[in-house]
């Protein structure tokens, strides 16, 4: 059962990243990769609010296999982020590929803590 | 972003250029201004097929692999390496050496290793860290990773260069 509420989570959260990447990338054209970023924030978002109903005693296992391991895990990427950071490098933009590494960091950590205090505000 | 794709394996020094900086879509393939679904089936079909395998094999290796609540969390960390250094090889592959087909990018790069690779989880276990009063660990954590991630995305790829452009003159002898 664990197995079909992952695969039924990632099912969900990869073809979500591929639409928003496309959407947003296809609305801007500056190289910084603010598809990648955006999908990493709200997969952020959403497992700190998961992870913080958990705590709570608000959400099952079940659920947090779903939400979390499964849609937030295919949501949010690392290869395409550190891939895209290189390429920027490579490209010359050092700035935008130093920018993207701190503020995905920063922006995503910011995004947990915010999940989280909501959950805990809601369900505590 | 070049548009255009070598034919045959490249002799010379590799232009990076013909590689994209965003590995998950091709805007010159599918079209900038089209509806947001306009003939996405099968490559969201294809995505959400391989996010699912890549999601797996994540879940499988949390569950061969756990890690205690206040442990540094090795399995993702190897996890999030071993993708980048295996899209460094593909991406490589795909814009250098083999024309795949249209859905092989979307189903392999955007899903297994979208699917597999995690960043939600590597930002909310460096919360948890930091929470339950093991900053240190949480921020080697956080450091440790992203050292890990762009150097194994960056060795894969120059390695991988290397190798295409020696079997190319190799081809040509």
């Amino acid at each position: 059962m664990n197995w079909v509420v992952v695969v039924a989570g990632a099912m969900i959260g990869a073809p979500l990243r591929y639409l928003t990447d496309r959407a947003v990338q296809a609305r801007h054209d500056s190289v910084f990769p603010w598809g990648t970023f955006l999908v990493n924030v709200l997969g952020c978002l959403v497992l700190g609010l998961v992870t913080g109903a958990v705590t709570a005693g608000a959400a099952s296992s079940h659920t947090q296999l779903f939400l979390g391991t499964g849609l937030c895990g295919a949501l949010t990427t690392y290869s395409t982020f550190s891939y895209e950071t290189l390429r920027l490098t490579e490209e010359g933009a050092r700035f935008y590929a130093a920018a993207n590494v701190v503020a995905s960091v920063a922006a995503g950590l910011g995004a947990v803590y915010v999940g989280v205090a909501l959950a805990e505000a809601v369900w505590a | 972003m070049g548009a255009e794709r070598r034919s045959e394996v490249a002799a010379e020094p590799i232009d990076p250029d013909v590689e994209p900086i965003d590995p998950d879509i091709d805007l010159v393939r599918t079209g900038r201004r089209q509806g947001v679904l306009h003939g996405q089936g099968p490559i969201l079909a294809v995505v959400a097929v391989g996010g699912a395998l890549g999601a797996a094999a994540r879940y499988g290796a949390s569950l061969i692999w756990p890690v205690a609540g206040a442990a540094f969390p090795w399995t993702t960390l190897a996890v999030n390496a071993v993708g980048c250094a295996v899209i460094g090889v593909f991406m490589v592959v795909l814009s250098e050496v083999w024309a795949a087909h249209r859905l092989v990018r979307p189903f392999f790069g955007t899903g297994v290793l979208g699917g597999f690779t995690t960043f939600s989880t590597y930002a909310v276990d460096i919360e948890r860290l930091v929470e339950a009063g093991h900053a240190r660990t949480g921020l080697a954590y956080l450091a440790l990773t992203l050292f890990a991630a762009l150097a194994a995305v960056w060795c894969a790829v120059a390695v991988t260069r290397r190798v295409v452009v020696y079997v190319g003159r190799e081809a040509e002898r």
